[in-house]
């Protein structure tokens, strides 16, 4: 796996390209001796790009196919499309938040805003989150394992305990309506159980997340940039 | 045993430095090397991906969705990398779209790369229509009307010059939905809107700290797969036979773990360590 050093050196576009992301690859990670100005540059560097490229995105793939286009077919072909300028007056009003005297015209298109996201959402996610997710919990807790293996009956049925159980436990941790002592007090500390494992698991796969980044820019640094892995 | 005391005293201040130094060299040595504690294990989520798209008859349309970004590429883009050779493996037809603005760059150079390497002509057997803005509603259109969503490729062709798209008014034309996805609009949104409103089979990928939010909807039967983080990306190759980037990262993923778990339990023996000492009284 291992190759003689072979540094790709910048003389194409492409490997000054591969240059400069090695450049602000180790400028990033230098904040992990210390905040020092190569990580400023670098910070200061992809806040501007970031922006710059939102800006060009939204314009390019929201703006102005959905907007600018529409209405200047319309002028074109003498078939005006008056409504579109509706969402166009409230996207500029949604802009008069950057005038503190009339910032609360913006509110308008807010209100459009969560009003629509709400209505399309609402039966979405009821039928899609809340009642397939209800209808997953209500599983038999007998099961009789296809093939009549008992000890394979055994584990498919407690897993379906698992599941109901888990669940009972985790709304009576989140129903405020009783004061949580006597068997409510214990149900609701079992809920806590479940709810830490499911934390330990998020936290398990978020470090195998952060280290995936890692290991994805040293395979960069190492292959792409040193030429040490082929 | 004072040597002993006098280093579980120092990892109580040890320098959040040294265990930078430990974690990059457990990275780099076994990329350097080949060096990995090995894991042939697949699970069962990985498995039903692969096994659905083993059965799906060849000729049918798979949509895949490229929902993701460059901050999550070694997680994601192997996993796009398995399932696009796999569709092409397997002579599906591919349509490819993206509901995040850069996933759109990083799926079409997959699909353009595999596409050679499988000798796929662009409009018969894949095709790519580029980035929607929209999200949810984006998806619910989908649902019911796909030619209006999408009247055009990404470089504005109609949908009518491609035969790969012949028949296909609406989401359950579709044999399968594959997302790949690090966040919202994603894999959740396919799967609770387009799954729920179609039943078209719903898969995907997604980044090792979204993937526990997945499991119910897998239990519930509401996905047929799930692919978590680099690891599910490795499983996929290896169920491919292929050597990708996820694999060759396993290793030293692997090896990180051991690392951090050593230092957990350095941390635990200090801090037990400390809570005795002041239980004896005794002073440092």
């Amino acid at each position: 796996m291992v190759m003689d050093l072979a540094i790709v050196w910048p003389t194409n576009i492409e490997n000054v390209g591969i240059w400069v992301a090695a450049f602000l690859t180790l400028c990033i990670y230098s904040f992990l001796y210390k905040d020092n100005p190569f990580y400023k540059f670098a910070e200061y560097l992809f806040v501007g790009v970031s922006a710059g490229y939102w800006v060009a995105m939204q314009y390019y793939n929201s703006l102005k196919p959905n907007l600018i286009d529409n209405l200047a077919i319309g002028f074109e072909k003498f078939d005006y499309h008056l409504w579109y300028i509706v969402p166009g007056i409230l996207g500029i009003i949604m802009l008069l938040r950057l005038a503190p005297s009339i910032a609360w015209i913006s509110r308008w298109s807010l209100a459009f805003v969560v009003g629509l996201s709400a209505g399309i959402n609402l039966i979405a996610y009821l039928q899609g989150n809340a009642i397939a997710q209800i209808k997953g919990t209500m599983v038999p807790l007998w099961v009789m394992s296809p093939d009549g293996d008992i000890l394979k009956s055994i584990w498919m049925s407690f897993c379906n305990w698992v599941i109901v159980g888990g669940v009972f436990c985790g709304l009576i941790y989140f129903f405020f309506s009783v004061e949580h002592r006597g068997v409510v007090g214990g149900i609701s500390r079992i809920g806590i159980y479940f709810l830490m494992i499911s934390f330990g698991a998020s936290f398990g796969y978020t470090i195998m997340a952060r280290i995936s980044l890692l290991i994805g820019r040293m395979l960069f640094l190492l292959g792409d940039w040193l030429q040490l892995i082929r | 045993m004072e040597t002993l005391a006098k280093i579980l005293n120092s990892l109580k201040t040890l320098d959040r430095r040294i265990i930078f130094l430990f974690t990059a060299l457990a990275v780099i040595i076994p990329l350097l090397t080949g060096f990995g504690i090995p894991s042939k294990k697949i699970t069962r989520e990985v498995q039903g991906i692969y096994d659905t798209i083993e059965k799906i008859p060849p000729e049918s349309k798979v949509l895949i969705s490229f929902d993701y970004d460059p901050q999550t590429k070694p997680e994601c883009h192997p996993m796009t990398v398995g399932l696009i050779t796999h569709l092409f493996r397997k002579n599906l037809k591919v349509v490819g779209i993206a509901l995040w603005p850069a996933g759109s760059a990083l799926g079409e150079q997959v699909l353009i790369e595999k596409s050679k390497e499988f000798n796929k002509q662009y409009g018969t057997d894949y095709v790519f229509l580029g980035y929607k803005s929209g999200g949810d509603v984006v998806i619910q259109k989908l649902c019911t009307n796909f030619r209006d969503t999408f009247p055009t490729d990404s470089k504005n062709e109609p949908l009518d010059k491609f035969p790969v798209l012949n028949n296909v008014t609406r989401l359950s034309d579709f044999a399968a939905v594959l997302s790949l996805s690090s966040g919202d609009p994603g894999l959740k949104q396919w799967t609770i809107i387009g799954h729920e409103q179609t039943g078209v089979l719903v898969a995907g990928g997604c980044t090792a700290v979204s993937a526990p939010e997945f499991y119910p909807y897998l239990d519930a039967r509401q996905m047929f797969g799930l692919l978590g983080g680099m690891k599910g990306a490795s499983e996929y190759e290896t169920l491919l036979a292929i050597k990708g980037q996820a694999s060759a990262g396993m290793g030293a993923q692997s090896v990180v773990h051991m690392v951090i778990i050593l230092f957990i339990i350095l941390a635990n023996i200090s801090y037990f360590y400390e809570k005795k000492k002041q239980k004896l009284g005794i002073v440092d």
